[in-house]
């Protein structure tokens, strides 16, 4: 090998990427304390990697104990929604050169929901909410023997809401949802809003009045925090309001 | 790499896997007991009544405001006579008459929706509710009846 490409290697790994990070991990173990503690990892990492691979090198090489989900890493299942520096987003889309790597990063379980261990909480009270409000399609008639048709405008008028990957970020932002887990949250209604305004489906009407109840849209305040959580970009607190000037033009 | 734990949380081992720490419930976490749904328009007329009343009360809390604390030299020519004179006018009568209900209706379905999102219990929810309908109806009645009774001559 000439000496020119070994110079050349030496000199790459001098500008090493790596930086130091320190990930500050909200820990939780019922079967050890039943206080939730503040654990710091120090972490080295080039910094345009993203939250979940500094979660993935605790586990995998200094604390396996950690408990978190992840299945894609890549932004698609909506396992990873966490507390990231005090916002809700998902740890596999959220570099870390994003966050200010100077100072501790701080990783937490999503709020409203019961925290079972570190970072994972029980998502049935969500999935709930999420099943309360049909998310199916629900047609009267016979079977059609082809495919239903839609023109693209029909599409269109509910395609920002097709996006949604239940990681329920825009539900654990919510402050209603903080304080009453009875509301049923912005993505329950994100979902029903796909629906509702689908032109083939036939049962609008019947979400419409499941949301209109002392739990459903009107409880919302239109604070945008779902709007700011979604790493989906999706416009939750638009998709709303659409739900609440419907229930209000059905009625007049 | 290192790892810099801060000191372990449990001195006492109080929980095990056989018995774990107690997890902390979300806030009246959605159950059976759940009351099913009530098939009403009660919330939505509710929510239209605070954006349509606060239109209103722009106009009249603004409009009062400035005729008590800026107008004709502030504050300090408010007195009976003031009052009494404004009260001879059947415009300024309906003017206050419409401001107290739409305010204190405006206020006590405001406060309402403060009770339900923080009062965590049924009772205390309840027994809020309660104490905030017997302030408000307290109030509306109290007011209404200075308005249709007043009296400029009392001695
Ligand atoms: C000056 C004109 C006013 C306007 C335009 C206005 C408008 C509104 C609106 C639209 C809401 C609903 C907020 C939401 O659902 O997120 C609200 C809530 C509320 N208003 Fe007013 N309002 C006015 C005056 C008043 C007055 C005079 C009072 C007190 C008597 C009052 C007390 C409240 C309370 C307690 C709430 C509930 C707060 C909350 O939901 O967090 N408002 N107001
Ligand atoms: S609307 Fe956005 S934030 Fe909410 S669950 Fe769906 S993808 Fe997640
Ligand atoms: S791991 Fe699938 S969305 Fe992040």
């Amino acid at each position: 090998m000439s000496t020119a490409i070994e110079d050349k290697v030496e000199a790459a790994s001098k500008a090493s990427p790596y930086i130091t990070v320190t990930f500050r991990v909200r820990r939780f173990n019922p079967e050890v304390s039943a206080e939730a503690t503040w654990q710091d990892f120090q972490v080295e990492i080039d910094p345009k990697e993203r939250v979940l691979d500094g979660l993935h090198k605790i586990k995998w090489d200094l604390d396996g104990s950690l408990t978190f989900r992840r299945s894609c890493a890549h932004g698609i299942c909506g396992s990873d929604a966490m507390r990231i520096n005090g916002r809700n987003r998902l740890a596999c889309k959220t570099l870390i050169k994003d966050i200010n790597p100077e100072k501790p990063i701080t990783i937490e379980p999503i709020k409203g929901l019961t925290v079972l261990k570190d970072l994972v909480v029980d998502m049935e009270p969500f999935f709930q909410a999420y099943r309360d409000v049909m998310p199916f399609l629900i047609t009267k008639g016979n079977e059609p023997t082809r495919e239903r048709l839609q023109s693209a405008e029909d599409r269109e008028r509910f395609d920002d809401t097709t996006k949604c990957i239940l990681c329920a970020a825009c539900t654990s932002s919510c402050p209603v949802f903080w304080n009453d887990g009875q509301y049923f949250g912005p993505a329950a209604i994100v979902n029903a809003h796909r629906f509702i305004f689908d032109s083939r489906d036939e049962a609008g009407e019947q979400r419409l009045e499941i949301l209109n109840d002392k739990d459903g849209v009107w409880r919302c305040r239109t604070t945008f925090n779902c709007t700011d959580a979604c790493p989906r970009g999706i416009e939750v607190t638009k998709a709303i309001q659409e739900v609440k000037r419907a229930l209000i033009t059905r009625r007049f | 790499m290192s790892t810099e734990a801060t000191p372990a949380a449990a001195d006492v081992e109080m929980y095990d896997a056989d018995n774990p720490a107690p997890v902390i419930e979300a806030p009246r976490k959605r159950t059976k007991k759940t009351p099913k749904s009530t098939r009403t328009n009660f919330e939505m007329y509710g929510w239209l009544f605070m954006r349509l009343s606060g239109i209103v009360l722009v106009v009249l809390v603004l409009g009062h405001l400035l005729i008590q604390l800026v107008l004709d030299g502030g504050v300090s020519k408010i007195g009976f006579a003031f009052v009494a004179g404004r009260w001879a006018s059947p415009f300024w009568q309906a003017w206050d008459l419409i401001m107290l209900w739409l305010a204190m209706l405006h206020g006590a379905n405001g406060l309402r929706t403060v009770i339900n999102d923080y009062a965590e219990r049924a009772n205390t929810r309840f027994w809020l509710k309660m104490l905030l309908y017997t302030a408000t109806v307290f109030t509306v009645l109290l007011g209404s009846l200075v308005i249709f009774t007043f009296d400029p001559n009392i001695s």
